[in-house]
């Protein structure tokens, strides 16, 4: 039988490998893209514990609600962020971040 | 859900999940990455979230990364050369991220409610009306101030994409 400890696990771990692609990758869009990996396993856990927390035997539709709005306000994330990486790219010729060193101490 | 495709499906999302990070080619991440987000949303769909499920595929794995592609597309990133790595960099990210998952196995150990099993539904199920009602009663006003925030991105787009910023 699956437990609710199973579905945390996953979640965990893809936060885990969203984490790691933002610490070690260095080219912006793929650190974005880690980003929406890291939103997307919040939403893993957050339907499981939704549909572990039965309300009058169906899921607890909060959480689904949460996700929900979740979902669409990273997208309108990626529209800003990618928009602010294309301006980036014309001014500074390059998405490496390395690259990008103004605000470096 | 059967736990062979529990563990399928998230065996896929993860396996995608670390090529999108191991792969040099950003086109390969973005590809990747949307394989991912579709063994997600079969989680969804295994969890009785059908409507997350469909919205999952399509704004995800569909709108949002058609987006990535197109920008990819735009910017005309190749390959990215081998940099030097940095051997401090390297040692102090691999050192979070293990103190995270150990921290994450040592919670779940300790977390009593996690050995819940999945209880059958009894309710009235009805996913998309059930999501409408709440979505629509409960959360009027966070769906409204929603609406609100997609037109200020879309104009905050608008001006970021043009040319001269004035």
């Amino acid at each position: 039988m699956l437990t609710l400890n199973d579905y945390l696990l996953v979640s965990g771990l893809l936060f885990a490998l969203g984490f790691a692609g933002v610490l070690f990758r260095r080219n912006l869009i793929v650190i974005f893209m880690a980003l929406e990996m890291m939103l997307n396993a919040a939403n893993l856990s957050l339907v499981a514990f939704a549909r572990f927390n039965l309300v009058d035997g169906l899921p607890n539709y909060n959480g689904q609600m949460l996700v929900f709005f979740i979902i669409t306000v990273a997208a309108a994330e990626v529209a800003v962020g990618l928009a602010i990486i294309v301006a980036l790219y014309r001014a500074r010729q390059t998405v490496h971040v390395e690259d990008i060193s103004t605000l470096k101490f | 859900m059967s736990p062979i495709f529990f563990w399928l499906f998230s065996a896929l999302m993860l396996g995608f999940g670390a090529c999108v990070i191991l792969n040099r080619n950003p086109v390969a991440s973005a590809l990747s990455l949307v394989v991912s987000f579709l063994g997600l949303a079969a989680l969804f769909v295994g969890l009785d979230a059908y409507f997350i499920g469909v919205i999952q595929v399509l704004v995800y794995a569909g709108a949002v990364m058609v987006l990535f592609l197109f920008i990819i597309m735009l910017l005309d990133l190749r390959k990215e050369r081998r940099r030097k790595i940095k051997p401090l960099v390297v040692l102090g990210g691999g050192a979070v991220v293990i103190a995270f998952v150990a921290q994450l196995g040592f919670i779940l150990r300790n977390f009593p409610a996690g050995a819940r099993t999945l209880e059958p539904l009894t309710g009235p199920f009805d996913d998309t009306k059930n999501i409408g009602f709440t979505l629509f009663s409960n959360y009027n006003l966070p769906f409204q101030a929603v609406g609100v925030l997609v037109l200020v991105a879309t104009i905050g787009v608008v001006i970021l994409s043009k040319r001269e910023l004035k």
